[in-house]
Order: C-alpha cells, then sequence, then structure tokens
C-alpha cells in the first residue's frame, strides 16, 4: 500500500483546516433544535437535600410519600439512611439525601417536602481565609508539598528589596447554565439509555453499569450527549443523581428526567478550591527576583487539599514553599477549568506586581527580566515565546505609551490603572480513537465517542477530514455524542481538540492511501503521484477520475477504517504560554469597576480553526472578569450555608460589563508547524491576576482578596 | 389538587389549546406539554434569561409568567424564527459571528435581539448592552454577541 506521510499540509495549502469555519452545528443551536440532556422527557424529580453543613441522620421516613398524588418513585442516596449504629454523617449543606419522581415538579417538590428526616446537627467550619481558627479546631494539615530550593532566607537577607504581603482567592463554583444531570429510560430490565449532560461521554457509561443499583453489563449502558450547557471540568461523572436517575426509572418503569436545580447546582456540583498566602519575595535593584518564601492555605471541602503550583511560570532561584490544607464543611471540588492555575497565577504574579512597584519599575520590565532567567519547569515556552507575546500585548494596549506607577495617574473622579500576568499550560492531546467510513458515492461519515463541550469538537473533525479528502466541508458527516462510537477521552485539561484531530487525520490519511492504491490498479498510475483536489483525483496536474468514481471502487461496502491517537508523530503537541494585560478604571466613591480594555495573547501551536479558537479565548476571558470581580462563592459562618447560590446573588458578568476584548494569536511559523494543542484551559488563568494588578495600579493600593468586589475595594483604600 | 384550565393562545402564529394548572409556569407548559424545548431553563427565578420569549411583542421570562396568564396572548418562541427552513438574519448573524459557543443561552439571546430590533432597528452599542444584561451567558465572550446584534441590524438597514 503507498504509504503517505503523516503531518499536516503547508500552512498555505489549507482550504478548511487552519480557515475560520463557522460551527457545522451553529444551525441546530441557533433554531432552538439542539437537544441538550434536559430537553429528553421523562417523569420530573426534586430532590431532599440538606439544610445543614455538618450533621447525622438520625431518621428518615418515605411512607408520607404514598399521599402524595403523581408521585411514583422514591430513592434515597446510598447510606443515606441510618443503619443501627452507624449514622450517615453529612459534611456540606446540600448533600442529596432522597430524589422523588412524578408526574410534575410541582408534585415531585411536593413530595420531597413530605419526607420526614431527622437531624443531629454538629459543629461546622467554613471560614476558608480563618487558618488560625482551623488550627485552633484541628482542622488545618499540612499540605502535600512542602519544599526549599537554594538557600531563601541568606537570598532575602542579601538582596536589595524585599516586599512582604498577604494574598488570597475565594473559591468559585462551575456554575453550568445547564445544571448537571441526565434522562434515564430502561429498555427491558437491563438495557439503560442515558441522555447525559457530560463531558466524558466513552467513560460514562461503566460507572452507570458498575453502580449497585443498577449492576448490568457495562455493553448495556448507551450514553448520550449531543449537545451540553457548559462543563468547565465538572462533568466527568455520572454522579450520585445520575445514579438515582437512572434507579428512579427503573423502579418507576418510566423515563425518568433529574437535574440539579440551581442552588443544588452551584452548592454540590463543583468548585474550584481557594488559596490564600503568606508570601515574601526578594530582588536586586535591577528587578532580578533572587527568593521566595511562601506558606499558602485553602480549603478543596471536607477533604482538606489545597493549591499547589505557587510559585506560578517564574521560579526564582531560590524557593521555599509550604502548604497548608483547611478541612471545611462546603461543597466538594472538582477540576476547574486549569485546575490549579488560575489560583496559582493570582498567589504570584500579584506578588510580583507589587514588587515592581516596590522596586519602583514598570511590572512589565519586571517579567520580561524574570521570565529569561526563572529555573525550574514551569516554563512550557523558551522564554523568547513569553518576551514576544509580551511585547505583542504591549503594544496592543499600548502599554509603554499609557502606563504610570501607581496612583500616578492624572485623573479625577474614576482612577485608571494597568495590570498583567503570564500563565502557562500543558495541553497534550488526550487518548481517543475513531472511524471513518468513506461511502461509494463519495461521501464521509465519521466516528468518535466524544462530545463537544462548545469548543466546536464536531466542527474541528469535520475540518481536520475535509481537508484531508480535498472535500467541502459539507460531504463530511461527523457523528460524536455516543459511547456506542469508537472511544475517546474526557473533554477536560484541554485535551480534546488535539485529541480528535490527530486520530482523524491518520485514518483519513490512511483512507486515503487505500482509495489511491484502488485508483492506482484501476487506471494504470504510481499510487504516490496521486492527490484529491476537491472533486478528482490528479496526478501531475492530470485528472484521473472523479472523486466520486474514485469511491465506487471501494465496492457496495465502502471502506471503514480506524483511527487512534495520542502519537508522537507531530500531528499534536503540548506546552503553551500566554500573557493577559488589562485596562480598567475604579470608582473609588462607589468600588465599582469598569473594563476599558483587556488584551489577551496566547500561542497554541496548530490553530484548526480561528474563530472557534478565538471564542474559546473570548469566553476565558469573561470568566477571568467574572471570577476577578464579582463570582465568589459566598459561606456564611454562622449557618455554615452558601448563602449566594442563586443567579441573582451570584455575580456572573453580564454583556455591558465586559468592556472592549482583544485576542491575539502569537502564531509565527513554527507554531503553526508545532501540532495541534488543545486552548481551553490556558486563556482562563492570567485574567484574574492581571485584573487585580490592574486595580492596585488605579487605586495605589492591594486589594489582596480576588474577587475585587466594591466593598473588598473600598476596604483597602479606606486602609490605606 | 386545583382544576385544569384549558388556555387558548397563538403559538408562533398557530393557534394551539393547552391544558394546563394555574400554578404551572408558561416555561413548564412550552417545554413539558408543547414539546418545545428551544426555550430552555436556567434558574426558574427571572435570573439568567435562557427563557426569554416574545409575549405580545415583549420579551419576558417564561419562568416567570404562569401559563393561564396567556389566554388570548401571542407568544414567540425561538422554535418559530426560522421560517421556511431559513434561519432569520439574526440567527444567521449570530452563527456567522460565531456568537455561541455550548449554545443553551442562544435561544434567549435571540429571543432578547427580535424583541430589540423591533423596538428599536438602529440600537446603539450601549442600547444593546442594557437591553441584553438579563440575558446570561457562561461560555461566549459576550463580544460577538454585540456584535452579532449590530450585523443583523445593519443588514436590515442596508435591505430597507
Ligand atoms: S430560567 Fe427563566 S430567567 Fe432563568
Ligand atoms: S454559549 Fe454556553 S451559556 Fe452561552
Amino acid at each position: 500500500m503507498v504509504e503517505l506521510k503523516v503531518d499536516w499540509k503547508p500552512r498555505d495549502e489549507n482550504t478548511v483546516f487552519h480557515h475560520p469555519i463557522e460551527r457545522i452545528d451553529g444551525v441546530e443551536k441557533a433554531s432552538g433544535f439542539a437537544k441538550y440532556s434536559t430537553d429528553y422527557a421523562g417523569l420530573h424529580t426534586r430532590l431532599l437535600t440538606s439544610p445543614h453543613a455538618h450533621a447525622k441522620i438520625t431518621s428518615i421516613d418515605l411512607s408520607p410519600l404514598k399521599d402524595v398524588a403523581g408521585v411514583k418513585a422514591a430513592y434515597v442516596f446510598p447510606q443515606r439512611a441510618p443503619d443501627g449504629d452507624t449514622l450517615f454523617e453529612i459534611n456540606w449543606e446540600g448533600t442529596p439525601i432522597a430524589a422523588v419522581a412524578a408526574e410534575t415538579p410541582a408534585q415531585a417538590a411536593q413530595g420531597a417536602k413530605a419526607i420526614k428526616i431527622e437531624y443531629e446537627v454538629l459543629d461546622h467550619f467554613v471560614d476558608e481565609d480563618d487558618l488560625e481558627a482551623a488550627a485552633a479546631r484541628g482542622l488545618s494539615k499540612p499540605g502535600r508539598r512542602e519544599s526549599v530550593d537554594g538557600d531563601p532566607d541568606a537570598a532575602i537577607k542579601n538582596a536589595d528589596v524585599v516586599h512582604k504581603g498577604h494574598y488570597g482567592i475565594h473559591s468559585i463554583t462551575h456554575c453550568c447554565l445547564e445544571p448537571h444531570g441526565s434522562t434515564c429510560a430502561w429498555n427491558g430490565d437491563d438495557k439503560l439509555d442515558v441522555q447525559l449532560s457530560t463531558q466524558n461521554v466513552s467513560g460514562t457509561g461503566g460507572q452507570f453499569a458498575g453502580a449497585p443499583e443498577i449492576g448490568i453489563d457495562a455493553a448495556n449502558v448507551t450514553v448520550n450527549c449531543e449537545y451540553i450547557g457548559g462543563g468547565f471540568g465538572s462533568k466527568f461523572a455520572a454522579d450520585e443523581w445520575g445514579i438515582a436517575c437512572a434507579a428512579l426509572a427503573k423502579q418507576a418503569g418510566r423515563p425518568v428526567q433529574l437535574h440539579l436545580g440551581r442552588r443544588a447546582e452551584l452548592g454540590v456540583a463543583g468548585s474550584r478550591p481557594s488559596g490564600f498566602a503568606d508570601v515574601t519575595i526578594a530582588a536586586k535593584s535591577d528587578g532580578t527576583i533572587v527568593a521566595w518564601d511562601s506558606h499558602h492555605w485553602g480549603t478543596n471541602g471536607i477533604k482538606g487539599g489545597t493549591v499547589s503550583q505557587v510559585p506560578y511560570v517564574i521560579q526564582p532561584e531560590h524557593r521555599r514553599v509550604r502548604t497548608t490544607g483547611i478541612v471545611t464543611n462546603t461543597g466538594p471540588a472538582r477540576a476547574w477549568r486549569a485546575p490549579n492555575h488560575p489560583q496559582a497565577c493570582a498567589l504570584t504574579c500579584t506578588v510580583i506586581d507589587d514588587l515592581a512597584a516596590a522596586l519602583g519599575m514598570d511590572p512589565l520590565d519586571v517579567f520580561l527580566k524574570n521570565v529569561g532567567i526563572s529555573t525550574g519547569s514551569q516554563l512550557s515556552n523558551p522564554a523568547e515565546v513569553y518576551q514576544a507575546e509580551m511585547e505583542t500585548a504591549a503594544e496592543l494596549m499600548d502599554w509603554r505609551g499609557k502606563w504610570k506607577g501607581r496612583g500616578q495617574w492624572d485623573d479625577s473622579g474614576w482612577k485608571r490603572g494597568l495590570g498583567m500576568a503570564l500563565h502557562t499550560w500543558g495541553g497534550r492531546a488526550g487518548g481517543g480513537s475513531c472511524t471513518i467510513k468513506v461511502h461509494p458515492d463519495g461521501t464521509v461519515e465519521t466516528f468518535a465517542g466524544t462530545q463537544d463541550i462548545g469548543t466546536g469538537t464536531r466542527t474541528c473533525i469535520a475540518q481536520v477530514v475535509a481537508e484531508t479528502f480535498g472535500l467541502p466541508l459539507s460531504a463530511v458527516q461527523v457523528n460524536i455524542g455516543s459511547n456506542k462510537y469508537p472511544p475517546s477521552g474526557p473533554s477536560g485539561g484541554s485535551t480534546t481538540i488535539g485529541g480528535v484531530s490527530g486520530p482523524h487525520r491518520r485514518a483519513a490519511i490512511d483512507a486515503l492511501g487505500r482509495i489511491f492504491d484502488k485508483v492506482a490498479a484501476k487506471y494504470d498510475v504510481d499510487a504516490a503521484q496521486l492527490s484529491a483536489d476537491g472533486e478528482n483525483v490528479v496526478a501531475g496536474g492530470k485528472t484521473v477520475c472523479t472523486w466520486r468514481q474514485a469511491a465506487g471502487l471501494l465496492g457496495p461496502m465502502g471502506l471503514e477504517v480506524m483511527g487512534e491517537g495520542p502519537k508522537n508523530d507531530g500531528l499534536t503537541s503540548a506546552g503553551v504560554g500566554g500573557v493577559q494585560m488589562v485596562d480598567l478604571s475604579v470608582d473609588p466613591e462607589t468600588g465599582r469597576v469598569r473594563i476599558n480594555k483587556y488584551v489577551a495573547v496566547q500561542d497554541i501551536g496548530t490553530i484548526v480553526n480561528h474563530q472557534l479558537a478565538k471564542s474559546q479565548v473570548l469566553g476565558a476571558m469573561i470568566q477571568c472578569i467574572a471570577y476577578g470581580l464579582s463570582e465568589e462563592r459566598i459561606m456564611d459562618n454562622a449557618s455554615g450555608r452558601f448563602i449566594n447560590a442563586n443567579l441573582r446573588d451570584y455575580k456572573l458578568p453580564r454583556i455591558g460589563d465586559i468592556g472592549e476584548l482583544v485576542v491575539e494569536f502569537y502564531e509565527p511559523d513554527e507554531q503553526y508547524n508545532k501540532g495541534v494543542v488543545g486552548l481551553g484551559e490556558p486563556p482562563v488563568i492570567s485574567g484574574g491576576a492581571a485584573i487585580a494588578n490592574a486595580v492596585a495600579n488605579a487605586i495605589g493600593v492591594r486589594v489582596p482578596v480576588i474577587p475585587l468586589t466594591p466593598k473588598r475595594i473600598l476596604d483597602a483604600l479606606a486602609s490605606a | 389538587m386545583s382544576k385544569q384550565r384549558v388556555v387558548t393562545c397563538s403559538i408562533n402564529g398557530h393557534e394551539e389549546s393547552f391544558l394546563c394548572r394555574p400554578r404551572q409556569t408558561l416555561l413548564e407548559v412550552l417545554r413539558d406539554v408543547l414539546d418545545l424545548t428551544g426555550t430552555k431553563e436556567g434558574c426558574s427565578n427571572g435570573n439568567c434569561g435562557a427563557c426569554t420569549i416574545l409575549l405580545d411583542g415583549r420579551p419576558v421570562d417564561s419562568c416567570l409568567v404562569l401559563a393561564v396568564e396567556c389566554e388570548g396572548a401571542e407568544i414567540e418562541t425561538i422554535e418559530g424564527v426560522a421560517a421556511h427552513g431559513q434561519l432569520a438574519p439574526v440567527q444567521q448573524a449570530f452563527l456567522e459571528g460565531a456568537a455561541l459557543q455550548c449554545g443553551i443561552c442562544t435561544p434567549g439571546f435571540i429571543m432578547s435581539t427580535k424583541a430589540l430590533l423591533r423596538e428599536n432597528p438602529h440600537p446603539s452599542e450601549e442600547q444593546i448592552r442594557f437591553y441584553l444584561a438579563g440575558n446570561l451567558c457562561r461560555c461566549t465572550g459576550y463580544d460577538k454577541i454585540v456584535r452579532a446584534v449590530q450585523a443583523t441590524a445593519e443588514q436590515a438597514a442596508a435591505e430597507n
């Protein structure tokens, strides 16, 4: 068989790949016909959840349910029912205890309310910032990381400038607009169909099958997810409420839908750990950072883990890092877009900005200088790439023209400021496989058990395959979103676009080679000379046959080939970086912040689709504005409750809150030649720190804890 | 149990009658009774705009409207925006301008945009941002939504 080279085409030879193509599923989404998990009908479910942050259930009585009209099934979450001496301990408010399925939402709610339950309420602790209080109650524990490199004490002692400060970033939640959940339907006793809102189509069937309440063969579970309304790292599992849904459907003998209500979605379906730190940083008078010494703490809930990777990107030669985890009665953490990185960036780049202020230097110069001398393994890119990106961002922002030292801006009323921060990410392709079928009429179908979480996975697959066969996009039918297709990895950690583009390109190249063999045999030409140009198969500029005639040679069954990945053949890669800069204004009277301009410069290897890639970055920038300025899980110490778990008080930016956003990809030829890298995580990392730094530049003092709410800004101004 | 009522109204230009209970929201009836699931539910309390529909031409959060209030009303939902298998210009603009990602907020944004452009065919950027402030999106950059609304308005102006 002819061996075709596995690589991407030279940059300027692409006609579909590496082009800003519209989403191929945009019509369904814009017309309301895209079906999400919540759109599949079934009996309605409501949960009984714990109002207490820490308690034991002493009794549960479901018998009142028999008097509630419309109730068809009820379920107590495993171990939640008191069993002799072992009382199930609830460790955070909102823990699901029971679920009731009924004909209407109102009846299900009535059912959940009718369940009689008694608790023994226990002491709780939710103050994630308060290290002393946690230690006093025995709720702090040494973190996994305690490291010393070089001699930080001596380096600090001998430094020209030393800065010390306290910094922090609060917990946020994933807050998917489509809540977690599923619609489950049984087909006989042993076949389960699940419409699941998931980032992990291929990996969740076994979780349903293996649950004791379900106990069927994994091959008998179908998981579908054609469309998903956001996940951000929180939708990898079947989840206990998914199992509950399947159990209720079995009991009722009817399809059941169970999607979390907004309060539960915010409270129990995923949060990002907080991080707080006391830091000492030291530098020479020319801005060279020589030492870092930090103790940081935070919580991921009852497990008491905390963030790592501090200091971030820039690793001074001498450093000491100590971590402490705090055990809190708060909803559990899940991977939130770029786990650890936004917090690590916030706890590092704000400190460097304060150091720059102490040195009387422009922070841009301090970052430029120190990426070049950083030690350790966090730099994903050569320093020159970061430096080039910083220069590009500075130009787009007119940083050099605008920048002034803290509080030196000549403004009355609203105070203006600039801030910046850097980030890094891996983005290696995830594992994945696919099948490509070439039909005898020349059309192509692809199948992969992946999912499109908004990234544009379908579109990228279509581009890769169409480009390889030289076909228009419309000739490629992409099938994803089912675990019946060849397995693909979960969509997390920026692994998807690399994870699907490699296997699809390999399979398509393989198929093309087989088709060329047939053409070569039939028309007596050299297979190695053939190429496909959209309409025809050509050799040396001359048409040998049409594409359709070539496909016709495959016989009535057409051709089916498999693709796999990841492989080290250069199609995909890893290791990216970027810089973000923010220009904003602060109203010192009210503490309100207005974003004037926000610039993101990002390298990302081979870009499959610039339009989709830009959307990813823009969306990430909005999330940075969210967690930078307003988004926060607010826990009430007295009640142990998450008091703003609704979309009115859990403050996300609206369309008027965002200012001018500028996205620029750093893409010289070596980036195109690098291979495909995932983009979901990197642009969401450094915006929070950049915003915090711009506020410090504007008002002349550091607001130490993110998000920079009006109250925190006013408090910082008052204490200045 | 409270008595069910028959409500007759126009939905996307067609007269429809449905049975509903007094406490059922319009959102619930659209989705669960009439199978019009293009209208989405994000919060059920008027804070996300995912359930936006037009009621007698005005954009409303259908999770805050009782279905029984709709007797004789004219209701427009996302399913009625495209005509004869053709996307409406506003939908086309959202698509071409990449103003959607996961897409779950998109029907609500499109309905709000429709109402805005009917009321004010030439909105300023500030007016667009003000009018769409009730619609929440967790994934896109909003920026592209503003551009898509502007593109729709410009196209309509060019055609007139
Ligand atoms: S569902 Fe109606 S506003 Fe959110
Ligand atoms: S596109 Fe996902 S919420 Fe708007």
